[in-house]
């Protein structure tokens, strides 16, 4: 299946210099922050940006995550955000001209408890309303779809059917990273890494640069775009998040032919599974319970996790763990992103996506550009605002949301 | 897996137990004379420090009871543990901002 994977182009991007100062600064140099830099360029014409990254591009969640698009989420403004991320993701190739091998493969959400089968449907029933494409199919048919996956009701929790939607899938994170780098420094835009923001230029109550391991850098606006670090970051500047960050872990299994033909997750049982373009089996776990930056969680998620994929799909049982690794993500207490002005004029934050945020990549950036370059929110991420925390209007998609990858 | 020293029995696997975030956050003295923003900051927002955390587990299959410690959130070392009702002694007490 190697071969299936995409020649690099001839060129990516040109590693800039940082400059003095720049109309917008954005910390962060992931998914988030470059899709941010592409729309402000590509979008409102703002091409004096500056991207810092403090290690290299795209070296966070990034290249961490197990590459899980979807948008069959609960809340009208969940399904809203994610709905416009998903259909963007669906022209995005062709918009980046680079192939990053987004494969609409579908994914299922399995069901094991009469609890689940009530939420699920209900939820099929959201997303319909919402204009996602969203079905809730048996256990029979979700066999059709998959099956390698055992739907056996003698294993400890039986698959009592699954919410299916087709339009989601995977992409190849890295070369999602590397197709927005790429377009952002055509159209301007500095990407630069090795460059860690270590504080705050004020002036009163408004943000006019930061300090960097690489100078002082003045920028008209600043927007945060640094997942796991995002409190950290944003105590720099005095402003305090509603945050916690955990560690979150994923495995691959060694290369295979093509077994698996779609994404299955299971919220109950905590495991979520495909296979990629090359072949590995993709695996995620849950999050540590505990507030963690080591990127590493504990190895008994692992255990669980495998325990789960080998009862569900027996298949699996001989095949070997290659490589293990762990991300800090930044989770909220409604299980929903932050995409929002902030109390200090000319600085912006988007965080809060946690455990779920790959999928929203071009929905945050295109959201975020426009909070950035209007002062005021776009539609689609105004109910997604800081202020929520304080209006009540959470958006609660904890356990709505199947899974918040 | 982290090997946890609860206060009462000593150390335990970490899947012993559950855990309960930033510790010392006291109920406010007098809910209703906060605004909605203060109730928030209550409600909703917490230390979520890289470095020694002042933090609460409860060591659910064993004794049952609630403690207080501080780990390091990057090594996942811990640091001290406390019972209940005991104040830790280390600089770490919560509500200051981070401790890099
Ligand atoms: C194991 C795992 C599995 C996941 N699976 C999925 C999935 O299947 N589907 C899905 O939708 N989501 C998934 N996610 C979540 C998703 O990866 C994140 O929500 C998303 O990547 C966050 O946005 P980002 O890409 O911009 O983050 P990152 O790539 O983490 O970017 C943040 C960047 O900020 C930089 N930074 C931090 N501090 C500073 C500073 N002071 N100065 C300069 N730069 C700084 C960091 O170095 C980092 O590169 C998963 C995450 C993990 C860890
Ligand atoms: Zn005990």
């Amino acid at each position: 299946m190697a071969e299936q994977l995409p020649e690099h182009p001839e060129f990516l991007w040109e590693n800039s210099e940082p400059k003095s100062s720049y109309d917008v600064v954005i910390v962060g140099g992931g998914g988030h922050g470059l899709a941010t830099a592409y729309y402000l360029a590509a979008h409102h014409g703002i091409t004096n940006v500056a991207v810092l990254e403090r290690g290299w591009l795209a070296g966070g969640n990034m290249a961490r995550n197990t590459a899980i698009i979807r948008s069959n989420y609960l809340w009208d403004e969940s399904a809203h955000l994610y709905e416009r991320s998903l259909s963007m993701w669906e022209q995005l190739p062709e918009e980046l001209d680079y192939d990053f091998l987004f494969s609409q493969r579908g994914v299922l959400n399995l069901a094991h408890t009469l609890g689940d089968v009530r939420e699920s449907v209900r939820r099929v029933e959201a997303n319909r309303l919402n204009g996602v494409d969203a079905e809730w199919l048996t256990p029979e048919e979700v066999k059709e779809v998959c099956p390698i996956l055992n739907i056996g009701e003698d294993i400890r929790y039986p698959v009592m059917g699954a919410t299916y939607q087709p339009r989601a899938g995977i992409a190849k994170h890295d070369h999602v990273a590397w197709a927005l780098a790429r377009r952002a420094a055509e159209l301007g835009v500095d990407l630069i890494q090795n460059c860690e923001v270590t504080g705050f230029l004020k002036d009163g109550e408004r943000v006019v640069g930061v300090e960097t391991s690489r100078g002082r850098i003045h920028a008209g606006k600043v927007g945060l775009c640094a997942a796991g670090h995002s409190s950290m970051v944003a105590e720099l500047a005095g402003l305090p998040l509603p945050i916690q960050s955990h560690p979150l872990q994923a495995l691959v299994s060694e290369l295979f032919e093509p077994v698996h033909p779609t994404v299955v997750m299971s919220n109950h049982v905590h495991v979520y599974v495909s296979q990629a373009h090359k072949g590995e089996l993709v695996m995620g776990a849950g999050i540590d319970q505990y507030v963690g930056y080591g990127q590493r969680g504990a190895f008994h998620i692992i255990e669980e996790q495998m325990a789960a994929a080998v009862e569900l799909f027996p298949i699996f049982a001989r095949a070997h763990v290659l490589r293990t690794w762990g991300g800090v993500v930044d989770t909220t207490f409604d299980a929903s992103p932050i995409i929002s002005k902030t109390p200090i004029d000319q600085l912006y934050v988007n965080c809060g996506w946690g455990t779920g945020g790959f999928k929203g990549t071009p929905a945050a950036g295109y959201t975020f550009a426009h909070t950035i370059a209007h002062d005021e929110p776009h539609p689609l991420n105004a109910p997604f605002s800081l202020e929520r925390f304080e209006t009540g209007f959470l958006i609660d998609e904890h356990g709505a949301a199947a899974v918040a990858h | 897996m982290m090997l946890i020293p609860c206060p009462h029995c000593g150390p335990r696997n970490e899947n012993e137990f559950t855990y309960g975030g930033q510790a010392q956050v006291a109920y406010p003295d007098d809910p209703h004379a906060l605004d909605d923003a203060a109730w928030a900051r209550y409600l909703f927002y917490r230390d979520n420090t890289k470095g020694l955390f002042a933090e609460r587990w409860m060591h659910a299959t064993g004794c049952g009871k609630w403690f207080d410690a501080v780990r390091h959130t990057t090594t996942y070392e811990f640091h001290e543990v406390r019972r209940v009702g005991r104040m830790l002694e280390t600089e770490s007490t919560p509500g200051k901002g981070p401790h890099t």
